[in-house]
């Protein structure tokens, strides 16, 4: 069975500045790396299609709501709140690889068919994001496994 | 300043879709992956093939490999600050953008050399 699942309780936690935020900070980064293209030329413009604005503002609310349930429960919750930060921001290493097959399917098919290049690149993105967050997966619980059975041998050929 | 609204407008309703559509997904790691969704190159690329013509956003995509590479480095680096340093998530996001500027135009223009 897929561990992938939507959860509808991180929408009733948000409050509505915070989408208006988000909102804010995604169209001022598409405003930017227009400035960044019409004042230095569309290769230095492409660097900044990958800039990071949005992902501070998602890891510092994944990090507040995380804190805000703890603090309901009566913890303090800040070790938590990091913990779902970087758990974000590891997803976000393995999103980068999939960005990085965007942009090259794009190069790709955008000479041949504007349409075929957005919808190829989208594909490549989703295909290759989730395909390396599965394999993380799987690599993570072969080491669980064995650090699991590591002892065990070490006991046995000691004993 | 009327192509500016429409860049504010369309990468403002991107970014949020693909925020939302982040906020919704569990577990955590893999709602992650959307932390990193092409959104805000999906608004400009449609707005560079309009404007300026296929070859211009083909451009555009070729030094975004370079971002993207520096996006990873950037990810790993602010989960590094996160879990070991234990700074705050906006500073370690902040702090980190210096890790991502100097990755990217480092990375752009090694390729720059080798082309």
């Amino acid at each position: 069975m897929t561990p992938i699942h939507f959860s509808l309780s991180s929408l009733r936690e948000g409050r509505w500045y915070e989408y208006l935020i988000r909102f804010a900070l995604g169209g001022a980064a598409t405003v930017f790396t227009g400035l960044v293209s019409s004042r230095h030329g569309a290769s230095i413009g492409g660097l900044f299609l990958a800039l990071p604005a949005i992902f501070c503002a998602s890891a510092t609310l994944i990090e507040k709501h995380e804190i805000r349930r703890k603090r309901e429960a009566g913890l303090t919750g800040e070790r938590r709140g990091r913990e779902a930060a970087a758990l974000d921001a590891a997803g976000a290493s393995l999103g980068a690889i999939g960005m990085l097959s965007f942009a090259g399917a794009f190069w790709l098919l955008v000479d041949s068919s504007v349409a075929a290049a957005f919808v190829g690149a989208s594909l490549a993105w989703l295909v290759v994001s989730v395909a390396a967050w599965f394999l993380r997966r799987k690599l993570r619980s072969v080491r669980r496994l064995r650090n699991a059975s590591g002892p065990a041998i070490s006991r046995s050929r000691y004993s | 300043m009327t192509e500016y609204v429409v860049r504010f407008l369309v990468g403002g309703v991107v970014v949020s879709t693909f925020a939302m559509l982040g906020d919704l997904l569990r577990p955590k790691s893999f709602a992650g992956l959307f932390g990193a969704a092409p959104s805000v190159a999906l608004g400009t690329l449609g707005i560079a093939v309009y404007q300026h013509g296929a070859s211009y956003a083909g451009e555009q995509s070729l030094s975004m490999m370079a971002g993207a590479m520096a996006l990873g480095i950037y990810s790993v680096v602010v989960c590094h600050l996160l879990v070991r340093a234990r700074l705050r998530a906006l500073p370690a996001t902040l702090l980190s953008l210096v890790v991502w500027l100097i990755a990217a135009f480092g990375l752009w223009t090694l390729a720059g050399e080798l082309t």
